[in-house]
């Protein structure tokens, strides 16, 4: 008896290859592609905004004429927003993730808590920052202030930060716990001078990637209310503020072309941010990654 | 601890108990602060759910719940008859959205496709994280990048496309989900345990085959549940839309006009000058519930479709 009916597989053999071949030109194509609108995307910002792109730039606050407009309020805006949002972001989350990692029992609690940030995720940015408005700057009382802002950021980022740390403290292996209790540590010792700085890299890694993100938001801080024209430096967490990304939106909204060069000079600005910021991370991850 | 002469045992022994006290009332209060660090994040999510609540029972206070899903028309502004039907809004939403999917599912997924069964492992570790690179763009440039160079590209195809349109930002939310999709999806994919793609390429499979009829269906969960957290995804975006979809809500399936999303009302609104205390003022917090609920039946349907429907091997 014939297994196989070799005209037949010959017959139906090319037609089946030539498939393979014509569906992996259409994958590669569309990887292709997408690297092909990054490209675009990238060449199309810097020659748009190089010749915009000067030191006035940073030392021009922003006008109503294209050529004087700069960047620096809201530079200046963005680090103070990032100095309330980072202490306040890290403590939060990672107290939450230790607790959730080395101290919850397995209880409905808990589980909702986890549930919970894995949802808060979820949520739409302009969501939290109607959160932000009503309770920050209404309910609080702070006003359009770099406090509130700074605060509805640090909700915002808490949950992928939490994530970050559940993962990095995870990783921490049990060894090195059991050795520490072994030498009669505390509980609260052995994660305060074992199992923290063993996950730090990764908590630290996992920080700097929201935090990168949390510069380039733009929606909650805008109702929150971040002024498009700001034509001060903020002297105290209190003050009225604008960031970047909320700038870009402003000069990118006008109707002037001119504009155009200006709000992209502005991104190439929140670029270099983002790219320091990344390559910092990757650096750590890097230097201190340690496998067990 | 060194036993010095001034020392007897004793004394390390008190100084050693009062330490333990204090290490003790540590181990104690410990637990109790990260607890309540952990619960801020359920009150965040309270705090959200409250805020919406209240302040759309304000809105529902002057405006019907009736005309709020049944009118057609969202005209907030008209100082005398303003109108809010949530439709116009959801609409636009929507129209983004579905656009948004024609554009990243294909391609995210081809993508996916390629990465976890085509490539070679050096291709792979170049590509990724250049795709990540794409995915951590801040939708703000993004936002500048559809008004500025897809709606004029767009209008050399179509020449009487409007300069804020539904299709060029539906398109850029798209390129914007393709990471997200082809990375989860690849994810799924590349999780397929090797033996089963041997298997099929033994039977004389092509790799297309094999791809088709063995490693798609059984990654099936994973890649519905990345399409769906990009529906959520692209239903929440904001900056995009706002920047080049326009402010004209209104209740259209034609991708070429003017729209506005829901996220885009809530930005026209707060970075306006609608006062404290009108009813423009509420009708965010309405709009916003409804995104925050689209949002969240979303994810709730991804989280339970990757955890219901995973196969394990």
């Amino acid at each position: 008896m014939k297994m196989i009916d070799r005209q037949l597989v010959t017959k139906k053999m090319s037609g089946r290859l030539a498939l393979n071949q014509t569906f992996k030109g259409i994958f590669i194509a569309a990887t292709v592609l997408t690297l092909i609108i990054l490209a675009i995307l990238l060449y199309r910002i810097f020659t748009q905004g190089s010749s915009h792109f000067s030191l006035e730039f940073f030392q021009n606050y922003a006008s109503r004429r294209p050529e004087q407009s700069g960047i620096k309020a809201a530079v200046v805006g963005s680090l103070w927003v990032m100095a309330v949002t980072i202490p306040i972001a890290l403590i939060l989350s990672v107290g939450t993730a230790i607790y959730l990692e080395e101290y919850a029992k397995k209880s409905k609690l808990t589980s909702f808590i986890q549930t919970n940030i894995s949802n808060l995720a979820g949520v739409p940015s302009i969501v939290f920052g109607l959160l932000g408005l009503t309770v920050f700057v209404r309910f609080f009382d702070l006003g359009r202030s770099i406090l509130a802002g700074g605060l509805t950021m640090a909700l915002l980022v808490l949950p992928v930060i939490v994530v970050a740390s559940q993962e990095a403290i995870r990783a921490v292996p049990k060894q090195l716990r059991e050795a520490s209790y072994g030498m009669g540590a505390t509980k609260w010792q052995t994660i305060l001078r074992v199992v923290l700085p063993a996950a730090i890299p990764g908590i630290v890694t996992g920080s700097i990637l929201a935090f990168s993100r949390a510069i380039g938001e733009t929606a909650p801080l805008l109702v929150v209310g971040a002024f498009a024209f700001v034509n001060y430096l903020p002297q105290s967490v209190m003050d009225s503020f604008t960031v970047m990304p909320i700038q870009i939106y402003n000069w990118a909204g006008r109707p002037q072309v001119e504009f155009q060069a200006v709000a992209a000079a502005g991104i190439i600005v929140l670029f270099i941010f983002l790219i320091v910021m990344n390559s910092v991370a990757v650096f750590i991850r890097n230097k201190f990654q340690k496998r067990y | 601890m060194a036993l010095s002469n001034s020392q007897s045992v004793r004394d390390i022994i008190k100084e050693k108990k009062s330490k333990n006290s204090t290490n003790q009332i540590i181990e104690k209060l410990i637990p109790g602060i990260l607890f309540i660090l952990a619960l801020i994040s359920i009150l965040t999510t309270v705090g959200i759910v409250l805020t919406l609540i209240f302040e759309t029972i304000t809105f529902f206070n002057r405006v019907s719940i009736v005309e709020f899903f049944t009118s057609k028309e969202w005209y907030p502004f008209f100082e005398n008859n303003a109108s809010y039907g949530i439709i116009a809004l959801v609409s636009g939403t929507l129209l983004i959205t579905v656009i948004a999917i024609i554009v990243a599912v294909p391609i995210g997924l081809a993508a996916a496709i390629f990465l976890s069964e085509y490539a070679s492992d050096r291709t792979r570790r170049i590509v990724k994280p250049i795709l990540e690179v794409l995915a951590g763009i801040p939708t703000i440039v993004y936002g500048f990048f559809a008004l500025t160079f897809v709606t004029p590209l767009l209008q050399t195809l179509i020449p009487d496309l409007p300069l804020f349109n539904a299709l060029s930002p539906g398109i850029v939310v798209g390129i914007m989900i393709i990471p997200m999709i082809a990375s989860l999806s690849e994810d799924a994919m590349s999780s397929v345990p090797n033996s089963m793609r041997e298997g099929a390429l033994a039977l004389g499979a092509t790799k297309f085959e094999v791809t088709m009829k063995v490693i798609l269906p059984a990654a099936m969960s994973g890649i519905v549940a990345s399409f769906v957290l990009g529906i959520s995804r692209a239903i929440g975006e904001t900056m995009i839309v706002s920047l080049a979809g326009g402010a004209t809500p209104k209740l259209t399936f034609d991708p070429t006009e003017s729209i506005q999303t829901m996220t885009a009302y809530i930005v026209q609104v707060s970075s306006g000058d609608a006062g404290y205390g009108t009813t423009i003022y509420y009708s965010i917090y309405a709009v916003g519930i409804t995104l925050f609920l689209f949002t969240l039946i979303l994810n709730l349907i991804a989280q339970y479709i990757s955890r219901r429907f995973r196969e394990e091997y």
